[in-house]
């Protein structure tokens, strides 16, 4: 195999990596717009901000090869799984702190978890 | 010690991946700013098993790699919903148990519940999550158990 195959390979896969990661993007972008609450539109956040920028990052750590970029770029997909769980929480518990609830709710177990304070806010 | 000697590791790992310098100057103002860190975390009685998380098995690595596959089954799942022309979401609240023993545990647990579409942790009270969910299926007790039983394997011993 000699370099300008490896080259055209490295960028075949790279080139898959962005198409898809950009194809989830698009179809979280899509979900932000066409869902209908807070609760199911955070889950289309959740689609761009995982599997879409992880994607990405993947795809240009392909292209970057075995270099001190793709370790940065590693870090940063470290970071991005440790922050974007914990911006997402913020928001959701935000939400349901201020009185927020999903709509087309089908089983809600709020009492099971939160005890008695929830049961006597249900009945106020 | 061993909490301060791996956040020492750790640090110039850090340091060296982010500069990429090699210089003998360089290095040594590198090391001698991580024993700085290190002296003033341990100062603020930092080295615990929250901010030097030595405890967690390196098995971890592996169940990255499993999350891995969970978050783009789920991703693709969420994405065929909202593609459809119809959005069949029916969301749920539900109470999902949480073996996992130590804070540590039950902090990867409910970030890893977050950080598959579909699920979202919400709130976390008597040694329980409150979960909501998009769909009936992502709803499903058997998929939260299987993810907090592998959670609990690897994370460690409780002191």
């Amino acid at each position: 195999m000699d370099a300008f195959s490896l080259d055209l390979l490295r960028d075949i896969a790279s080139g898959i990596f962005f198409v898809v990661g950009c194809g989830f993007m698009l179809v979280g972008a899509f979900g932000m717009v066409r869902l209908p609450d807070v609760w199911s539109r955070l889950h289309a956040a959740g689609v761009v901000d995982t599997v879409g920028a992880e994607l990405i990052l993947l795809g240009m750590a392909v292209q970057a090869g075995l270099t001190q970029a793709t370790l940065k770029l590693a870090l940063i997909g470290l970071f991005l799984f440790v922050t974007s769980p914990t911006a997402t929480h913020a928001v959701a518990n935000a939400s349901f702190i201020a009185g927020i609830r999903p709509t087309r709710l089908r089983r809600n177990e709020t009492a099971d978890v939160l005890g008695d304070k929830a049961r006597a806010e249900a009945k106020s | 010690m061993t909490k301060a000697v791996g956040l020492l590791i750790a640090l110039f790992a850090l340091w060296l991946a982010l500069s990429g310098y090699f210089k003998p100057f360089l290095l040594t103002l590198g090391i001698l700013s991580c024993l700085f860190t290190v002296y003033l975390a341990h100062r603020m009685k930092l080295l615990d098993d929250e901010a030097v998380p030595l405890q967690l098995r390196p098995a971890l690595l592996l169940y990255w790699g499993w999350l891995g596959g969970q978050i783009f089954k789920s991703a693709v799942a969420v994405s065929r919903i909202i593609l459809s022309r119809d959005m069949a979401i029916s969301q749920n609240l539900v109470a999902v148990p949480c073996p996992p023993k130590t804070e540590m545990g039950h902090v990867i647990f409910a970030n890893s519940i977050t950080l598959t579409p579909g699920t979202i942790t919400v709130e976390a009270a008597n040694g329980k999550f409150l979960v909501q969910s998009l769909t009936d299926d992502g709803a499903n007790p058997e998929g939260f158990a299987e993810m907090g039983r592998r959670v609990a394997q690897i994370e460690g011993q409780v002191k």
